[in-house]
Formats: structure tokens, sequence, C-alpha cells
């Protein structure tokens, strides 16, 4: 399940690359423009990305040093 | 008399408290001192990054960031995210090797990794060229809370004396230690202040978020989103993306990285502290919602912004207590800086022209230490000019340069040798002091298309760098390359 870590290619994708397709202030999303809803929404998905690498990487597994 | 100042003196008494107590029962040998004998847990690890973070640059600049240009601020929120994807991948080699090596800075990484002790003197250099401003802005960030929330009882002179006299205080004392203790106090008042003030300024003078964005953006159109040119789309991605590269290269989380017991403790806080950024959000809430209350603030006093404001709608006890967290915010990142600054000259250049120091006189130089580099940077934050303002520009740059020699040395067969590294880092160092002091930017190129020119021009030196080390490593490599792989195996 190593291959798993390429998930974490993809917040580099949504932040550095991202922001071209949604830099509007409008539609308002939870109160935020549009452009900040993206990075909030992407900072909570990069946590849940790290989360699901972290269970499914199996060097967390063992009892290393 | 003002209601404030109680507060204020509460939170640098607790810190002082804090600090000193973090010592109790443990020996402080320079493993204790500086790396807190490897032994910190998740919840630590994640309290010295928070704690280093989270600087008054977060606290004043972050708001008034945010104040003054709007949506470019949205950068700090992006490339530290980044910066902790990448630390799951990185950090867990770095650590591994330091706790093998028993190294205790970013410099001994550099001179066992490359077998070459100039090369660590180098490094060392560049960051305490680095850090010594870095410091200065917190104790200069520290002098205009405490004069501002205080109302003007304790000057700003008076205050930074004293923070500096607490911090070293406890740092001579307890080291990482009390760093990491200090940062519970500071991390539960940032939390709570911030969020606080981010949900009631809005709501208090507009009703809530959507009304307040609403507001701005038919008050300055454009505000909240990246302009066509200058600080676009362009300048925020190679801006981002730079900045996430560097973000670990600062030689005090670098060496925070060494306190953990394990990988797994590394790993596991890629999860969390992304989530912790969101404490900007809040910040950014702060320095939006007073954009339209305090206007009118230019320059350096943007970054006043959230107190203007503050101080505008609160009472002062009120006002006392975010001063308080403001106080923290200045002492903890402090801590950290002053000990690896500390910890660099003694380990790294006293034993450099002094091999036969052992662990105890280095342990003892590094603790002395502390009060002097205290001393300097307050006399840099005091009479400093412009220089230190220059410096403090580069200190960001300065530590990316580290980035490509440190990655290359974690592949399992380094292509750069210690020739290509230094020349390397040396070539990035000098553009970026070159293209500061000149203030050049691409901008100068009118042939070059718009979207180059809105790229950060921090781009060049790391380039520079790279071919540098890339054709001297080349060169050097037939050379070089046998005795290093003695040298490693050792």
């Amino acid at each position: 399940m190593r291959s798993i870590r390429w998930l974490a290619v993809i917040p580099f994708i949504a932040l550095i690359i991202g922001p071209f397709f949604v830099n509007k202030a409008e539609p308002f999303v939870l109160g935020l423009p549009l452009l900040l809803a993206w990075i909030v929404a992407w900072i909570l998905i990069t946590s849940l990305i790290m989360a699901v690498i972290y269970a499914a990487d199996p060097v967390n597994r063992e009892d290393e040093p | 008399m003002s209601g404030a100042l109680p507060f204020i003196a509460a939170a640098a008494l607790l810190a002082l408290l804090l600090g000193f107590l973090a010592r109790r029962g443990k020996d402080m040998n320079l493993e204790q001192w500086t790396v807190g004998g490897r032994g910190f847990g998740a919840i630590f690890v994640f309290l010295l990054l928070a704690g280093e973070i989270y600087t008054t640059f977060t606290f004043l600049g972050g708001s008034g960031f945010a104040y003054g240009k709007g949506a470019p601020a949205y950068y700090i929120l992006c490339y530290g995210t980044l910066a902790y994807v990448l630390s799951y991948f990185m950090l867990p080699p770095i650590w591994r090797y330091a706790k093998e090596h028993r190294l205790y800075s970013q410099s001994d990484f550099f001179v066992r990794k490359y077998d070459s002790s100039t090369l660590g003197v180098l490094v060392a250099l560049v960051d305490i060229v680095a850090l010594i401003p870095y410091l200065v802005l917190q104790f200069k960030g520290l002098g205009i809370i405490v004069e501002i929330a205080g109302y003007g009882a304790i000057s700003s002179t008076v205050a930074i004396w004293i923070g500096a006299a607490v911090v070293a205080a406890y740092v001579m004392m307890s080291g990482v230690h009390g760093s990491a203790w200090t940062s519970v106090a500071k991390d539960i008042m940032i939390l709570g202040v911030v969020v606080f003030l981010g949900i009631y300024l809005p709501t208090h003078y507009y009703g809530g978020l959507e009304p307040m964005f609403a507001a701005i953006d038919k008050a300055k159109p454009g505000f909240t989103v990246f302009a066509a040119h200058g600080q676009s789309l362009w300048w925020f991605s190679s801006t981002v993306l730079l900045t996430a590269l560097g973000f670990y290269m600062w030689p005090h989380t670098f060496a925070s990285i060494y306190t953990a017991k394990s990988a797994k403790v590394i790993r596991k806080n890629a999860i969390f502290l992304p989530l912790y950024q969101l404490i900007l959000l809040f910040v950014f809430f702060v320095g939006f919602a007073a954009t339209l209350q305090v206007p009118g603030l230019s320059g350096p006093d943007i970054d006043l912004a959230l107190f203007k404001l503050s101080a505008k709608t609160f009472d002062p006890w009120f006002v006392g207590v975010i001063g308080a967290t403001g106080v923290l915010t200045a002492l903890v990142p402090g801590s950290m800086i002053l000990m690896t600054a500390a910890t660099l000259i003694a380990n790294n250049l006293y034993r450099a022209v002094n091999p036969s120091a052992d662990d105890r006189q280095v342990s003892q130089l590094a603790k002395l230490l502390v009060p002097v580099v205290a001393l300097v940077a307050v006399i840099f934050t005091l009479k400093g000019g412009t220089t230190i303002v220059a410096l403090l520009l580069m200190g960001y740059s300065f530590v990316t340069q580290l980035f490509p020699s440190l990655v290359l040395s974690l592949a399992p067969r380094n292509f750069a040798t210690r020739e290509g590294a230094g020349a390397g880092i040396v070539a990035g160092v000098a553009t970026v002091a070159v293209v500061s002091l000149t203030g050049a930017n691409f901008h100068n190129l009118s042939w070059l298309p718009p979207e180059i020119q809105d790229l950060n021009i921090g781009i060049v030196a790391l380039v520079v760098n790279v071919v540098v080390l890339v054709v001297v490593s080349l060169a050097t490599r037939g050379a070089a390359a046998p005795a290093h792989a003695a040298a490693e195996k050792i």
C-alpha cells in the first residue's frame, strides 16, 4: 500500500494550480469568497489525505525506532 | 493606570514560571537542553512546531497583510499546509540520521552527510545571519504589542529589555523543554483569543462573514481575489512553492525535528498541523474586519490593524488579554531562535576551531551565549536601521538555499559533492543578496511575458544554486567520490 503515498501530490495541484480556476469572490461558500473557501476546503482535505496515507502506510505499523 | 498591564505582566511571569518548571527532573546536558533528549512525543513536537510557526509575524503581520493587501495574504495559509505534506516524507529520514549520529543542529547534519566541517561552518553562518533578524523581528513585535496594548504605560524599549531578559533566563535554564512548556500556555491563549476575535469582530461590525465579505467586495472590488498583474496568481503559485520548500530549512524548525522520539511522531503531526493552519484564517478575518472599520493605516502601520480595531471595540482589560497573547507569540519562537543560534555558535563555530572541546564544554558555552545573543538582538532592535530590515527580507530566501543540497543528501547515493553543495549554497545566497539589495525583479525586464514578470524572484537564486551545485559536483566527483563513500560507511 505504499503507492497510496502518491495521494500527497493532490494538495500541491489543488493549492498551486487550483486557484487559477477559482479566482472569484462569488459565489460565497459558507460566508467565504469562493477563492478563500477553495483554499480552506483543501486544507481540510489535505489533513484527511495525510490521515489516509498515515493509516495505510505500512511503515507506521512497524515498531520502529 | 490601565487595566491592561496586569494581564501582560502575568503573561511574562507565566512564561518565566513554566520555563523554569520545565527543567524539573532533568540533567541539562547538551542532548537534553537542545534536543530534549530526543524523547518528545507527538503532542510536544506539535507544540514546538506550532510554537515556532505562530510568531508575532502571524499575529500582527497576518492580520495586517489581510488588512492591507487582501487575497495575497492567502499564500501564508497554503505554504505551511504543503510544507507539512512534504514533512511526512522528508523529515523521518532526517530524524533517523540525526538520531544515529547524535546530531544537535542543522549544521551538524551537513557536516556528517558531506563529511566536511567547512560546509558545516558555512551552513551555521547562513543560519545565524538568517536567525538574528528573525529574533529582532520578535522583539520589535513584542515592543509594539506591549506599548499599544498597555496604552503607552510601558515604552516599547522597556518592554523589549524585559522580554529579552525573560526569554534568555528560561532558555538558559531549561532549553528546548522551556520552549515546549511555554508553548502550551501560548497555544491555548492564541487559539482562544484568535478564534474569538475572528468570529466576534465580523459578527459585531457586519452581522456575519458573508455580509462582511460582501461589504468589502462592494467597497474594494477585487480585494478578496488575485489581481491580474503584480501580486497575481503567478506570484502566488511561485511564492507558495518556494516558501513551502524553505519552510523546514529554518534551523530552529529543523532542529525541533530532532526532539521527536520516533519517526511516527513526525508523520502523525503531518495530519494535524494543516488543521492548525486554520488559526490563520481567523487572523485574516480580523484583518478583513479592520479594512473598513479602521481604514487609513499604510506602510508598516498595517501591522497595527488588529490592535487598532481591538482598542476601538473592547475594554482595556480585554485588550490586555490580547496583548498578553501577543507577548507569548513573541517569547516562544524567540526562545527557540535564541537556543538554536547559541547552539550553532557553540557547537558548529567554536567546535570547528577547537575540535577537542567535549559536549560538556560546548553545552556550557551555548548557555553562556544565550544572553549574549539576546543582547545583540536587543541592540539591533533598538539601534538597527535599514540593514536589519534588509536582512530580514532575505532570511527566508537564505535558508531556502540549503534545500537542494539537503534533499540530495537524503538519496542513497548522493549526487552532490561537498564542493558542489558548498558552491551552490554560496552562489544561491550571493544571488539572494544581490537581488534584494538592488531591488531587482522580473518587472524590470519588460520583454518578458507578464506572467513570468510576476514570478517570485527567489526562483532565480534557487536555479543559480542548483546549476552551480550540478556543475561543481560533476567537476569534483571523480576525485572526491571514493573518499566520500568510505567516510559514509563509518
